[in-house]
């Protein structure tokens, strides 16, 4: 199968990979996927005091196209509000990616990891977990 | 010289050696006649070139050119055998038995089988990927006609017991077929040595093209037929109906006689150079050799790299052409059902790369292949995040993961 440039390029260059504390309250984790299926993402948020995102990390043990949609959820997120980041749809980055429809799963994931970071931060910081809109693949 | 990207994907199919390129090419054109046309000069030349190969064949494989059925190719000679011996053995039972980790030529036809009306036992097969002989000969009854156990495994290379399996065959008077597609041409394969009744090879697994393969059938002690899958001319004494591919089976035979000449010194380099990259490959930090290391054919290597997953893997290591037990672009998203087999978890099974070596492979082409792959696992395993969770010690069984 034959990859996009898009995600040639994250895999060859990836942004952001990395850890950030994940003891530190305003920083929230995402862990999704599973090493059985082949995709596992641990994508980091780091918020500061006005809601904003300053810093986002990824890692992710997985396919080129995986890899590539972390990588790229991790340039998209930085700088935008947390309620923003919600607004991330598995499907911008289908379209940014170019993505066949067998690694649709990739994207889900990504979204998934987003949402599962906001959450762990909303809940460390006093507020109600959100609702896990798509199921995992 | 190199040049990118290497070939190291020899069990999927092997490059056309050029000798068994110059043997087919006259056959292409000028000597084009049909094997079976019996009252010129052109289906003589044509019938004349096929038997030769039935020859060189035979001659590698310890048999008599009688006994070669020549076929579009191994998937053709597994439904033939298969289905042919449960046709024309109807009478005596229905029973097959086979194992889990065969190709899924056979284990498809298996399956077809069952559905109309025969019975299959799967024999499971140990970590190191080789069936149980106790259990081969507990799964035998009245109504068995044939085993059918490969040769060597395209995946992981494990090579079964073949003598000890037809022993049991023999004694139990049940059929033996084995698909030797990654074995012929490669390791001595002697079917009265190996007591094997049905045996099935194709050409572009050692060096000859594609579209043509064959299934050997023993015509003495015992006797053995099977039914023809196909309608029309009766070729082949009436088990392959169809005009003979007669260049494609010039080059087969070419490869066999060159196969049979070189097998010796070719092993001798393969397995030297197979044990050099593999050694190189296992300095990498948990990193395991699937399947058995020593009942192996000598140009595979089928290794996991903890920890980072193969598709992905194989992107890194873009410059060499190797294939994963990861099926990550299937929409099942099962890795290889061979791998599970072997006992593999899931994880370890995702992590695996297969080599597989050529005649044509260099000593050059393997420093390089070693010096990429270490590159590439060290890269992924910095961008992974079960790499990072092993190094601080946690143990990845005790994470609850997403159910998919």
């Amino acid at each position: 199968m034959a990859y996009s440039d898009k995600v040639i390029d994250h895999y060859n260059n990836p942004r952001n990979v990395g850890t950030l504390d994940k003891a530190k309250n305003n920083v929230g984790t995402g862990l999704v996927g599973a090493p059985e299926c082949g995709d596992v993402m641990r994508l980091q948020i780091e918020v500061d005091e006005n809601q904003i995102i300053t810093d986002a990390k990824f890692k992710t043990f997985g396919c080129g196209s995986a890899i590539a949609s972390s990588s790229l959820a991790t340039e998209w997120l930085k700088g935008k509000s947390v309620d923003e980041a919600l607004s991330i749809d598995n499907m911008d980055i289908v379209e940014e990616l170019a993505l066949p429809p067998v690694k649709i799963h990739c994207s889900v994931l990504a979204e998934d990891a987003i949402k599962s970071a906001i959450n762990d931060y909303r809940v460390k910081n006093g507020l109600p977990a959100l609702e896990m809109p798509k199921s995992h693949h | 010289m190199l040049t990118f990207p290497i070939y190291l994907d020899n069990n999927a199919t092997t490059p056309l050696d050029p000798r068994v390129l110059e043997a087919m090419m006259p056959y292409f054109t000028g000597k084009f006649g049909n094997a079976a046309s019996r009252n010129h000069a052109f289906g003589w030349h044509a019938e004349e070139a096929v038997d030769y190969a039935r020859e060189q064949i035979a001659s590698l494989i310890n048999c008599s050119p009688k006994e070669i059925i020549f076929t579009s190719g191994a998937t053709e000679s597994d439904n033939l055998a298969i289905k042919g011996v449960f046709e024309m053995y109807a009478s005596k039972g229905n029973h097959i038995i086979t194992a889990t980790t065969e190709h899924k030529a056979v284990l498809d036809t298996c399956k077809h089988i069952e559905k109309i009306g025969g019975k299959v036992t799967y024999l499971p097969v140990n970590e190191e990927g080789l069936i149980d002989l106790q259990q081969l000969e507990e799964a035998i009854t009245d109504k068995t006609i044939l085993i059918s156990i490969m040769y060597g495994n395209n995946e992981v290379g494990v090579i079964q017991p073949i003598r000890e399996i037809s022993k049991i065959a023999k004694k139990r008077g049940v059929l033996f077929f084995t698909d030797a597609t990654q074995a012929v041409g490669k390791i001595p394969v002697d079917v009265e040595a190996d007591g094997i009744d049905l045996m099935a090879f194709s050409g572009h697994k050692m060096y000859g093209p594609k579209g043509v393969g064959a299934l050997y059938v023993r015509r003495k002690n015992p006797r053995v037929k099977v039914t023809a899958q196909m309608d029309g001319g009766g070729h082949e004494r009436g088990m392959r109906s169809g005009t003979l591919n007669v260049p494609g089976i010039v080059g087969l035979g070419k490869a066999c006689e060159i196969a049979k000449q070189d097998m010796e010194k070719d092993t001798a380099r393969l397995s030297a150079m197979r044990d050099r990259l593999e050694k190189e490959l296992l300095t990498i930090e948990e990193s395991y050799v699937n399947g058995s290391r020593e009942h192996r054919l000598p140009h595979v290597t089928n290794i996991s790299f903890k920890y980072v997953e193969g598709e992905g893997l194989m992107m890194g290591v873009k410059d060499i052409a190797v294939s994963s037990g990861s099926a990550c672009t299937s929409a099942s998203l099962e890795p290889s059902y061979v791998l599970k087999a072997l006992g593999l978890s899931d994880d370890l099974a995702h992590s695996s790369l297969r080599f597989g070596l050529s005649r044509f492979t260099t000593d050059e082409e393997i420093d390089f292949a070693i010096d990429h792959v270490k590159e590439a696992v060290a890269k992924l395993r910095e961008m992974s995040p079960l790499w990072e969770m092993f190094k601080e010690g946690i143990d990845l069984n005790s994470i609850e993961w997403a159910d998919h």
